[in-house]
């Protein structure tokens, strides 16, 4: 598949278009081509390629709409695609809440895509794994990992006279390295848009570390203790957070930002002063697309600001039902951090525990945002400014509201999944039994 | 996190239903669910153009999977219809060994001339990587099947309903749930028609119909004075059944605990009845009595017990896991070879047998063939409490000394390379007789679960912690009234062999993930998990309520 042009798009969505009978259409148009390797047991298990391109055309007579997709995009199957949409629209029943096409509207060009992640090969993923494989073992240890790189186009256009185009490129790479007589793990996760700023053997050499490290921990009582969370950590929680940043099931009372007795808890301070959240497409770090599926341009917007609820998501129907304006939900996470590194951090603590990551989160109780979730891959007991030993991981019951109102210091940021998240160091994170797993 | 679950998230409100975006295909009208598609003589063509090219540029196996992927999904809420889906997806996937060395390209460009490219990419990508190959790839033998076929044993295919019906029925669930006292509920129905061909130069043809179908509900009550709410989801179990199992027959209910009101639903789902108990437990459970942390005896329901199985019992005896090929993602597990070798490693106590299989009729893992065309049985994993066997597939099996692929192999779509997946993982019912009642008669101190809930285990499968749906307090026998903030934590190995009784034959069901996710790039697979009621004494039970 190529990845078309911006023309290109202009082209095939137009002459899709221009087969539309109904009272409105909007059509969207994306393709992707994506190269994976998965390795495991020091030797490489899996690796793929995938191609995929659609097109989808949503068709509306009044309050009725259909859809319909494709992915060969001659006149005859556009025509086609077009007509099967209308067909389904005539007989869908009215949906109360439907929101007609917006019109034109005006994005900012977006830093998404780098031409080198779109040219990599089967011999550079395969490179990548042996970036991981030589030097585990030569530190016997055993490296497992996953590699993952993509390209694609999304574009849309509607009957209103909408036109949107962006394409975008990304890797992403995890590898969890196990010492050999089984009782170390250490892991490490990199994404970016341009493979250029990754480093494979940089990136497995800190999971190495870590899981020569963490051999042999020793357990400790579980309880409340002061952490310093890497991004990776925090990221499951604040993430989860986002979450409950969405209007329409506050104002319904079912959401923690619900207030007691009626209303929401925007312009409530719920956390730390010190914590501020926004999104950013344009952030040169975390880029996205400059605009959302339905249309909708993203700006940057601010979502906790001086520990304050700033905003929540509003979907256009539930703006348009509540009187204000629509708020697209962010297109990624940005927390304001500070100039500390993790080695300062650890310096400046007395006693506590530093979390590489947190895993297997669930949801427990939807009302206090009450998570679980356990400790992975290098946990370590800090006593007076350094890393003593290695703990046994833990299992925690913890809110994100309560961790981000028990801030101590926060840290440098570090990209993490596409968002921009800084090391953390928070007082009283419960952790309520401990794990044996390694 | 990643962020597009982020995002998925934000979009979404807390009754809302996430649905993986990659089980969608091209959207198409539900007439044209009825369409055939290709016949077994045209697949076996083109497969045979994938086989032939991958052999004639030097690979030493070679399998193609042609796939036609039908869903219907149905989306309510309340009074009103909020989507109906009707897709297809349709594609073929090429998977080699060249050089030792996996190789795999999927592409929906079902041509001679597409599979011929598809076949090329995936032997290209075989032998790059047989540059870093340690271990060449061993396969267990599979005798040749010839042209065969399987078909999901169907009473009525979910694609001659009309979507009306389906509309109605859950728009009446709603009703009976609002009319109930539900402020707020949400319902959908996933149903799913597998259409896959398999053909590999072993010398198997196989054609398999699969069908799957999954009611859900969520309910929500609201007290905005003191700013509760409480969910209380639909106890239906995902099933691969064809829409007969929305009949609601009578003759499939089993009546709960005395004083739960609670019904057990076999092979047959009463929507209607569930969303109107769903409706009064979900107000109940506002002012439900929050519980005092401590050791109880579980008594746990079938449809929260299966959950539980998944975790502790399903997961950790996945080879794959066991060897350190999911160690960068799902992780790795206690159960390792050496406790396997012994042949004494007490998993469960004694009463505990603990069964694999991908057979079991109206069970989402059924298929007469695996994804890599090896028939299907059932074995033992656990038998009188001892570890026995794993979960392994062809490539998989000779690391543990075996040469016979246990038939778990599947791939989620056309487009995603198979691997090992969970059989259906059941624990098999008491042999006395023995019933619900009798169970919660000999409880002094206990709990009764039904329900899946929030639900999270380490990366070895050494610690878990679960909720549930419904909790009710047991004391001296009898059943005293809710509970919430109920959740145990355990040991896997602790906790089975705490196991101390099975209800009987009568009392088993099925209870089953539709979306179990595994692997990098992650797919998901749909698995049963078979019993009856059962007994676990002194489990560690938390509160988990907190105030912000």
């Amino acid at each position: 598949m190529a990845i078309y042009t911006k023309e290109e798009a202009r082209q095939i969505l137009e002459k899709a278009l221009s087969y539309s009978t109904a009272d409105t259409c909007e059509i969207n148009l994306g393709g992707s081509e994506s190269g994976n390797i998965r390795y495991a047991r020091n030797t490489v298990s899996t690796s793929g390629h995938r191609s995929n391109q659609n097109l989808s055309v949503q068709s509306s007579f009044g309050k009725k709409s259909g859809s319909a997709s494709i992915d060969e995009f001659d006149d005859e199957s556009l025509r086609k695609v077009v007509q099967r949409a209308e067909e389904l629209a005539k007989i869908s029943p009215e949906n109360p809440e439907f929101m007609e096409p917006l019109g034109p509207q005006s994005y900012d060009d977006a830093i998404t895509y780098s031409e080198a992640t779109a040219k990599i090969t089967p011999e550079y993923r395969a490179m990548v794994a042996n970036s991981s494989i030589e030097p585990a073992a030569a530190n016997d240890v055993t490296a497992a990992g996953f590699l993952n790189d993509s390209a694609g186009f999304s574009a849309m256009m509607n009957s209103k006279g909408l036109f949107a185009y962006n394409k975008s490129t990304d890797i992403s790479f995890t590898v969890t390295m196990r010492s050999n007589d089984g009782t170390g793990s250490g892991w490490v996760s990199r994404d970016f848009n341009d493979v250029n700023k990754f480093d494979a053997a940089e990136a497995s050499k800190v999971a190495i570390d870590k899981a020569l490290m963490s051999r042999e921990a020793k357990a400790i009582e579980p309880g409340k203790y002061t952490v310093i969370l890497e991004p990776a950590a925090s990221i499951g929680l604040l993430g989860n957070m986002g979450g409950a940043l969405n209007a329409r099931t506050a104002d319904e009372g079912r959401s923690f930002m619900s207030k007691e007795g009626g209303g929401t808890k925007l312009g409530q301070k719920i956390v730390d002063e010190r914590v501020n959240i926004w999104s950013d497409p344009l952030h040169p770090d975390v880029p996205t697309a400059t605009w959302n599926g339905a249309g909708q341009a993203l700006k940057k917007m601010s979502w906790i600001e001086n520990g304050v609820v700033k905003n929540l998501a509003y979907d256009r129907f539930w703006a348009k039902e509540k009187g204000v304006e629509a708020v697209p939900g962010p297109s990624n996470f940005i927390m304001e951090g500070g100039t500390a590194s993790l080695e300062d951090l650890i310096k400046d603590t007395k006693k506590g525990i530093l979390v590489t990551r947190l895993w297997y989160i669930r949801g427990v109780d939807p009302q206090t945002l009450l998570f679980t979730g356990l400790t992975r891959d290098g946990t370590f007991y800090i006593e007076n400014g350094k890393i003593k030993h290695p703990v046994k991981n833990f299992r925690f019951n913890e809110s994100p509201i309560i961790m981000l109102n028990n801030l101590e210091t926060l840290g440098q940021q570090v990209r993490i999944d596409g968002n921009l998240i800084p090391y953390m160091k928070v007082r009283d994170f419960t952790f309520t039994s401990l794990s044996d797993a390694v | 996190m990643k962020r597009r679950n982020f995002i998925q998230y934000a979009g979404l409100g807390a009754g809302a239903l996430m649905m993986p975006s990659l089980l969608m295909g091209s959207n198409i009208s539900a007439e044209a669910l009825l369409n055939p598609g290709l016949d077994v003589a045209a697949k076996k063509q083109l497969a045979d153009v994938a086989l032939n090219t991958a052999k004639s540029l030097g690979a030493s196996y070679a399998d193609a999977r042609i796939g036609r992927y039908l869903n219907q999904y149905v989306f309510t809420r309340e009074d009103k219809v909020q989507n109906v889906v009707n897709t297809e997806s349709f594609g073929i996937g090429i998977r080699v060994i060249a050089n030792g060395t996996w190789g795999f390209a999927s592409t929906n460009n079902v041509s001679p001339d597409g599979i011929k490219k598809a076949t090329e990419q995936a032997v290209a990508i075989a032998k790059a990587n047989s540059k870093i190959q340690k271990d060449p790839v061993v396969l267990a033998p599979v005798k040749s099947h010839g042209e065969v076929s399987w078909k999901t044993p169907i009473k009525k295919d979910f694609k001659d309903v009309p979507v009306a019906e389906k509309v109605d029925l859950l728009l009446s669930a709603n009703k009976a749930a609002m009319d109930n006292g539900a402020n707020f509920v949400n319902s959908a129905l996933f149903m799913v028609n597998e259409q896959k061909y398999f053909a590999s130069t072993d010398g198997s043809y196989i054609d398999q119909d699969v069908h799957r179908i999954w009611p859900t509900f969520g309910v929500t009550a609201i007290d905005r004075s003191i700013g509760k709410f409480k969910s209380r989801q639909g106890l239906s179990a995902p099933m691969g059944l064809g829409y007969e199992y929305m009949d609601g027959l009578a003759s499939e209910k089993i009546a709960g605990p005395e004083g739960t009101g609670l019904v057990g639903y076999r092979n047959s789902y009463d929507i209607v009845e569930d969303a109107i108990l769903a409706a009064k437990q979900a107000k109940e459970m506002l002012t439900a009595k929050s519980v005092d942390a401590g050791k109880y005896d579980l008594v746990l329901d079938p449809n929260h017990l299966g959950l539980t199985i998944h975790e502790s019992v399903g997961h950790p005896l996945e080879l794959d896991r066991v060897l350190g090929y999911e160690a960068n993602y799902a992780g790795t597990s206690f159960a390792t070879l050496d406790k396997w070798k012994s042949g004494d490693f007490k998993y469960g106590s004694d009463i505990v047998n603990i069964v694999a299989d991908k057979t079991q009729v109206g069970s989402l893992g059924a298929v007469g063939y695996d994804d890599e065309g090896v028939k299907t049985k059932q074995w033992d994993l656990v038998r009188g409490g001892i570890l026995k066997n794993y979960q392994a597939i062809r490539d998989q099996v000779h690391m543990i000394g075996q040469n016979e692929s246990h038939g778990c192999c599947y791939s989620q779509s056309w487009n995603d390379v198979q691997f090992q997946r969970m059989p259906n993982v059941s624990l098999e019912p008491g042999k006395e007789k023995y019933n619900i009642n009798d169970m919660i008669k000999d409880v002094e101190k206990g709990i009764y679960i039904a329900g899946r809930g929030s639900y999270s285990i380490d990366q070895q499968r050494y610690n878990f912690q679960f909720g549930g749906t419904v909790f009710y307090e047991i004391k001296n026998g009898k059943i005293v009234g809710m509970l919430d903030d109920v959740a145990y934590q355990s040991n896997t190995q602790e906790f089975w062999n705490s196991c101390t009784k099975i209800c009987d034959e009568n009392d088993y069901r099925l209870f089953g993930s539709f979306f179990d996710g595994k692997g990098q790039p992650s797919q998901v697979s749909a698995v049963s998990h078979g019993s009856s009621t059962t007994r676990f004494n002194d489990v560690n039970v938390i509160n988990t309520g907190r105030t912000i």
